[in-house]
C-alpha cells in the first residue's frame, strides 16, 4: 500500500509535457481567479452566493490531468471547480452558473458549481454530502454489466463525507466487486466549521482503505504533480481489471465555506496564514519559471490572458437573460408535471 | 388495458407470479435490466419472487447486495444515470427509510436539477401493508410519505395483470417508480394474466364496480375488502361504485371526479394513516373541483394515527380494517 508524504523532489515533471505542465497551471489560476470573481460579484451583491475552493486547486489540476475525457466518467462535489474546468469546462460555463442565467447548465436551477454535462463526462450532483458515491459506484458497475473495458470512474469529495454513512456503503460495494472506480478524498481539514479532530479518531482516510481491503495512496494534495501521479496510477489500475483505489489527498481550505460563512468564528488567522506557506497556485508557478518550462514574462502574460477571458465571460453572461419563470415546470418527469390525470 | 391481441391468451396467477414473471420477462428481453436488492440472488428473494434468476441471468444481473439500503437506491440511481434499467428492491417497505435522501433528494431530482442533461430510468419494487402479524417493522404503509414528492411515480396495483401491466410500465418509464406490492395480496388474490407484453398506463384507475348510491375509492388489499363489502351492499340495495386508484401519483382525477358527479358522495379506503394520508389529497381536489356536486361530507375510512399496527393480533385487528367495517362505512355514507 503505497503512502506519499508531503515530500517535493526538485522537480518532477512525471512523464508530464511542458504545454501539459503549463495546462495544469492554467486550470489552477483559472480556479482562483473565478472564484474570486464569484467572490466580488456577491460582494457587489451581483450574485446571491458563491463557494470557495481555494487551495483545492493542486489535487483538482492534477486529477483532471489524469482523467480520460470522453471515456472516463467524473461524479465530483460542490468544490470540484478546478476539476470541472480541468475537464473541459469553459469561464462562459462557470460565470452563467454564477449570475444563474437561463443558458447555464442546469438553466439556472442549481448552485453555483453543480456542473452535469455528458459532454465533459460530468455527473448531475446535489448538495447533500456523499451522496454522489453510490452513484459513482452504480456507474462504474454499469461498465461492468457491459463489459466496457478501458473506462473507470473518478469520484470526489471532503473530508466531512467520510463521515456519512453513504461514504462507507459505496467503498464497501466498490471493493467487493473490484469496480473501476477512484475515490479520491480532498482532505481540507475542515468540515464547514468542524475540524478533523471532532470528524474522526484518526486523521489518516487513506489508512481506512486496509479495513475494506483496497489499495490506497497518501498524496500532497498542494503538489499537482503528485496529485496526478495518485490519480493517474489509481485510474490505470481501474481501467485495466484493477479494481478501485482511495486516494488521500491532503489540502487546505484557505477561505471560509461560502460567501455565506465567517471562518474567523471558528479557526485562528495564525493556523489559515501557516497553511498559506504550502498554497499551490504560486509553489507551482515558481517551480515552472525556477524549471525554465514558463519565464516571468511567460507567467505574466498567461495570467493577463486568464483575467482577460474572465472579463469577457464575465461581461457576456451578465448580459445574458435568466430563465422564464415558467421553466421553473420543466423536466420535472419526461411527460406531464400534473400530479393529477 | 393496453393488450397487444384481443385475442391473448391468459394464465391464472397470484400477485407474486405477476411479479416474478414480469420481472422475469424484463431480465430476459432486455440485458439493460439488473435486479439488485438484498437476498434477490441465491435466496431468490424472500418472497421467492426472483428464485432461479440467478442461475439464469448470472450474479451479474442479479445481485445480492450488502445490507445497505441508501446504497441500494443509490447505486441503482448511478446505474440508471448510465444508460442501465435498474429494478432495485427494498426487501420490506419498512425498511426504505435509510434511502429517504436517495429516493427523494436524488432519484426524484436527477431530471429536473440537471434540466433533461441526465435522467434516472429506476423501478425501486418494494412489498408494503399488514394483515400478516408483521409487526411494527414489517407492516407499514409508506406511499404518504412519499406522493408529496415531484419527480416519482408512485403504483400500487392490487390485481395481478394490473401488476403485470403496471409494473412493466413502470420498467418502460424514462423517470424513477416507486412500485409497491401489497404482500398479504401476493397469494391471496389470483387473476387471469394476458400473456405477452402489455403495459398499462400509468395514472388510470379502474372502475372495478359501477354504481349510483356513492363513490368509494381505495388501492392495494382493501380494494378487495372494498369489493367484498360493496357485493354485501348490493344485497342490501345499496349500489356501490368501486375505484382502484392502481396509480397514487400521478392520480386520475377524471376517473374520481365523473364517479362522484354521477353518485354524490365519496368514501376513501386506506389502510395507512388518516392524518396527511392520500385520502387528505383526494379529499381537497374533490372540494376543489366538485363541492357543489356532493349530497354529503367525504368521509375517510382510514387507518388509526398511530405509528404502526403491533404485533399481538388484536393490535393487528384494532389497526386494520376489514369488508365488515368498510360496509359500515359505506352503509353510513349511504344513509346520510
Amino acid at each position: 500500500m503505497a503512502t506519499t508524504k508531503r515530500t517535493s523532489p526538485p522537480f518532477e515533471r512525471a512523464g508530464l509535457s511542458d504545454e501539459q505542465l503549463v495546462g495544469m497551471l492554467r486550470t489552477m489560476l483559472l480556479q482562483r481567479m473565478l472564484e474570486n470573481r464569484g467572490f466580488q460579484l456577491n460582494r457587489q451583491g451581483k450574485i446571491p452566493f458563491a463557494s470557495a475552493s481555494e487551495g483545492h486547486e493542486g489535487v483538482q489540476a492534477g486529477a483532471a490531468m489524469a482523467f480520460a475525457r470522453g471515456r472516463d466518467l467524473l461524479f465530483p462535489y460542490y468544490r470540484d471547480l478546478g476539476l470541472a474546468l480541468g475537464v473541459g469546462l469553459t469561464p462562459y460555463e462557470v460565470l452563467l452558473s454564477l449570475f444563474a442565467r437561463a443558458a447555464d447548465l442546469s438553466g439556472g436551477r442549481q448552485f453555483p458549481h453543480h456542473y452535469a454535462s455528458r459532454r465533459l463526462g460530468i455527473a448531475t450532483i446535489s448538495s447533500i454530502i456523499a451522496a454522489q458515491l453510490s452513484h459513482a459506484v452504480g456507474a462504474a458497475y454499469a461498465f461492468r454489466v457491459r463489459g466496457e473495458a478501458g473506462r473507470a470512474v473518478l469520484t470526489t469529495f471532503g473530508d466531512g463525507a467520510t463521515s456519512e454513512g453513504e461514504w462507507h456503503e459505496s467503498v464497501n460495494f466498490a471493493a467487493v466487486h473490484k469496480l473501476p472506480i477512484v475515490l479520491l478524498c480532498e482532505n481540507n481539514e475542515w468540515a464547514i466549521s468542524t475540524p478533523l479532530a471532532k470528524q474522526m479518531g484518526q486523521p489518516d482516510i487513506w489508512r481506512r482503505a486496509a479495513g475494506y481491503g483496497l489499495p490506497s495512496t497518501c498524496v500532497d494534495g498542494m503538489d499537482p504533480v503528485a496529485c496526478y501521479l495518485a490519480v493517474s496510477d489509481a485510474l490505470d489500475r481501474a481501467r485495466t481489471g484493477g479494481g478501485p483505489t482511495l486516494v488521500e489527498a491532503k489540502c487546505y481550505r484557505f477561505l471560509a465555506h461560502t460567501t455565506d460563512d465567517d471562518d474567523r468564528t471558528y479557526r485562528s488567522r495564525e493556523e489559515v496564514e501557516a497553511h498559506r506557506r504550502d498554497d499551490p497556485v504560486p509553489n507551482f508557478e515558481r517551480r515552472l519559471t525556477e524549471a525554465g518550462i514558463l519565464s516571468p514574462d511567460g507567467l505574466e502574460h498567461l495570467k493577463a490572458e486568464l483575467l482577460a477571458e474572465i472579463n469577457e465571460a464575465t461581461d457576456r453572461a451578465e448580459a445574458m437573460p435568466y430563465p422564464d419563470g415558467e421553466e421553473l415546470h420543466r423536466n420535472v418527469y419526461a411527460d406531464s408535471t400534473d400530479p393529477w390525470r | 388495458m393496453a393488450v397487444s391481441s384481443p385475442t391473448q391468451t391468459t394464465q391464472l396467477m397470484n400477485n407474486v407470479d405477476a411479479v416474478r414473471a414480469t420481472l422475469y420477462d424484463a431480465m430476459k428481453n432486455d440485458p439493460r435490466t439488473v435486479i439488485l436488492g438484498e437476498d434477490v440472488g441465491a435466496r431468490g428473494n424472500v418472497f421467492l419472487i426472483t428464485k432461479d434468476f440467478s442461475k439464469e441471468f448470472g450474479p451479474q444481473r442479479v445481485i445480492d447486495t450488502p445490507i445497505a439500503e441508501a446504497s441500494i437506491v443509490g447505486i441503482a440511481v448511478g446505474m440508471a444515470m448510465e444508460g442501465l434499467r435498474p429494478i432495485a428492491e427494498i426487501q420490506f417497505a419498512d425498511f426504505i427509510y435509510p434511502a429517504f435522501n436517495q429516493i427523494v433528494g436524488e432519484a426524484a431530482k436527477t431530471r429536473y436539477r440537471s434540466n433533461g442533461e441526465y435522467t434516472c430510468p429506476l423501478v425501486i419494487r418494494t412489498p408494503y401493508g399488514g394483515g400478516v402479524r408483521g409487526a411494527l417493522s414489517h407492516s407499514v404503509s409508506i406511499e404518504a410519505l412519499f406522493y408529496h414528492v415531484p419527480g416519482l411515480k408512485i403504483l400500487a396495483p392490487a390485481f395481478p395483470a394490473d401488476v403485470k401491466g403496471l409494473l412493466n410500465a413502470a420498467i418502460d418509464d424514462p423517470d424513477p417508480v416507486l412500485f409497491l406490492e401489497h404482500k398479504k395480496t401476493y397469494r391471496l388474490i389470483k387473476g387471469e394474466v394476458p400473456d405477452g407484453h402489455y403495459t398499462i398506463p400509468i395514472g388510470k384507475a379502474n372502475v372495478l364496480k359501477e354504481g349510483t348510491a356513492l363513490t368509494v375509492v381505495s388501492y392495494g388489499l382493501y380494494v378487495h375488502w372494498a369489493l367484498e363489502a360493496a357485493q354485501q351492499l348490493a344485497d342490501e340495495g345499496i349500489s356501490v361504485e368501486v375505484i382502484d386508484l392502481r396509480s397514487i401519483r400521478p392520480m386520475d382525477k377524471t376517473a374520481i371526479l365523473q364517479s362522484v358527479e354521477k353518485t354524490r358522495k365519496l368514501l376513501i379506503v386506506h389502510e395507512d394513516n388518516k392524518f396527511g394520508g392520500i385520502g387528505a389529497e383526494i379529499s381537497a381536489m374533490v372540494a376543489e373541483e366538485a363541492l357543489f356536486s356532493l349530497d354529503a361530507p367525504i368521509r375517510r375510512h382510514c387507518a388509526p394515527d398511530v405509528p404502526a399496527m403491533g404485533y399481538a393480533e388484536p393490535l393487528e385487528h384494532e389497526y386494520m380494517s376489514s369488508p365488515a367495517k368498510i360496509a359500515d362505512a359505506m352503509r353510513e355514507l349511504a344513509r346520510f
